[in-house]
């Protein structure tokens, strides 16, 4: 059997707001240019932990990480870690469309010009347009406003805006909660083409989702004693048709959460 | 049936409906009051003033003959100290609230600074007039001077610019943060991307307020040495001068009719001048707002 290979690797990964902890203990390996997704009830911490991976946890003063996490076998949390050089290779994209309030062209080539890019613009800007299946129909008003776009047109751009600085890894923090159900199977189709080149994470409270695109999955949980564990991990197929742990099973078939 | 009573209910929508009445006419001559006092003033002031404006009015100096006193020296002066005061209490303020707002946010440093600046901002005017007069007529040796005018308001307005950026900073939604850091922006990359364009039109109404009151203050720079007969223009920072306010304030406070009027016309100069630099700033902020608006 072939080794795995794995690009995000956390071991031992907690998380403290202040005193409280919100992510306990997680282990979790993220397997190259596949889809994970993270599953688990309202504050398990799934959101938390996705924020790890690319650091945007510092940007919350009093949050706290304890642990490793590892990206291609480098601790991303060590001192000689500049946090904007990890959330340049690992992009990520959010719950509620966020285009900055700018032309759809200058949106995409915001992270290539903070970064220092130096090449030909245009064609970057085609490019991840194209990739975020966007580029028909915005081809022609590159220079119209990106708030001008419908929700789901926004989501793509928001993508497309990640997909332009290259990055290895996507994070997706629930990336259809606000959308209608047609513009959510257009960002679903999106991710499976993107995870050919792309390792994607992504956290959803829809199962479903979590099922159709998914090669793995995560589940997450929250007790009295504990929030934020890895209550079980494995190949989607397995878990949404034959998890192991109970837990698992109550969740997945809709007696919680 | 229901739970109130018919005849109850009666009762009270007779009550409710003269409220209701009653309260509206309350709100509408507040407006009326308002808008009633501003009117009088206008009108009392056209009245008085308007014959008084031609152009030697506007391009004299101040003399001892009220026919031929003009207004020169008192324009030059107030757009001077105005433009400096702006300048200072702009860079200063914009300056400040970021770093409250988005370097020091949440420490217990940048909360007791914040209260402290609002607070600074009910310091009556003259105080500001008795620490120019020190800190810089004096320590800094800028003399009696346009310089000195122009810092003195400056400070005196800086709180108004702060307060108002500091809102403008916190109003920017935190999800265009997080977008742009999460490409890989620096802290810097953020402020000036993101937050100074998305804050600008709120720091512009910060602006207007503070510029209109610097406009009209007097008594901070009497206090600190402003002349009141100034027969010459600014040549440097450091000339002497006059504004509009003192040279309205020495007018008036003359017994004769002549002074009289031209003190009211020196008013009518005083608002047009206020209305056109409010108008700019309006237009400068309305131009920032709608260009992206979806």
């Amino acid at each position: 059997m072939q080794e795995m290979d794995y690009i995000l690797q956390t071991r031992g990964l907690s998380v403290y707001y202040d005193t409280k902890k919100v992510v306990t203990d997680v282990n979790l390996d993220v397997a190259r240019n596949r889809i994970t997704a993270i599953i688990g009830p309202s504050g398990c911490g799934k959101s938390t932990l996705l924020r790890c991976f690319n650091r945007m946890n510092d940007l919350i003063p009093t949050a706290r990480v304890e642990g490793q996490v590892l990206f291609d076998g480098r601790d991303l949390y060590g001192p000689d870690i500049d946090p904007t050089e990890i959330r340049y290779l690992i992009g990520m994209v959010f719950q509620r469309p966020n285009p900055f309030p700018k032309s759809i062209y200058d949106n995409v080539a915001f992270g290539p010009r903070i970064n220092g890019f130096k090449g030909d613009m245009e064609e970057v800007v085609e490019r991840s347009l194209r990739r975020a299946a966007l580029w028909d129909e915005v081809k022609d008003r590159l220079k119209a406003s990106a708030l001008a776009l419908s929700g789901g047109q926004q989501q793509r751009l928001c993508i497309a805006r990640a997909l332009a600085v290259e990055p290895s890894v996507i994070l997706m923090d629930e990336p259809c909660s606000a959308l209608d159900p047609i513009a959510t199977l257009a960002i679903e189709e999106l991710m499976r083409e993107l995870s050919e080149d792309y390792s994607i994470i992504i956290v959803t409270h829809n199962m479903q989702q979590a099922a159709r695109v998914s090669n793995y999955t995560a589940f997450l949980m929250v007790e009295e004693s504990r929030v934020g564990f890895l209550v079980e991990f494995g190949e989607s197929r397995r878990i949404f048709t034959n998890p192991v742990d109970e837990r698992t099973e109550a969740y997945i078939t809709g007696r919680f959460g | 049936m229901a739970v109130i009573s018919r005849s109850d209910f009666e009762r009270v929508r007779g009550r409710r409906r003269w409220m209701g009445r009653a309260f509206h006419a309350l709100c509408l001559l507040s407006v009326a009051i308002a808008l009633g006092m501003l009117a009088v003033l206008l009108v009392y002031l056209l009245v008085q003033g308007v014959t008084r404006i031609d152009w030697s009015f506007l391009t004299s100096f101040p003399s001892r003959h009220p026919e031929q006193a003009g207004i020169k020296a008192a324009i030059v002066g107030s757009v001077y100290v105005v433009i400096i005061a702006g300048v200072v209490a702009f860079t200063l303020g914009v300056a400040s609230a970021l770093y409250l707002e988005e370097y020091a946010a949440r420490s217990k440093f940048a909360r007791i600074a914040k209260i402290n600046i609002a607070n600074l901002a009910g310091v009556p005017s003259i105080v500001y007039g008795i620490l120019g007069l020190e800190i810089f007529v004096r320590t800094m040796g800028l003399g009696k001077s346009v310089l000195a005018g122009g810092f003195t308001l400056g400070l005196l307005v800086l709180p108004i610019i702060i307060v108002a950026a500091s809102e403008a900073i916190r109003a920017v939604p935190p999800s265009l943060r997080e977008g742009a850091y999460a490409l890989g922006a620096t802290r810097w990359q953020v402020v000036w991307n993101m937050v100074i364009p998305q804050a600008f039109p709120g720091i512009m109404t910060g602006v207007i307020l503070a510029v209109s009151r610097a406009m009209g203050e007097t008594a901070p720079l009497i206090a600190m040495g402003a002349l009141t007969f100034v027969p010459f223009t600014p040549t440097s920072p450091l000339s002497r001068f006059t504004v509009l306010p003192i040279q309205i304030f020495n007018w008036t406070s003359r017994p004769q009719q002549g002074f009289q009027e031209a003190a009211a016309a020196g008013i009518i100069v005083l608002l047009v001048i206020l209305l056109f630099m409010n108008a700019g700033a309006v237009i400068l902020r309305s131009r920032f707002q709608n260009k992206w608006e979806g």
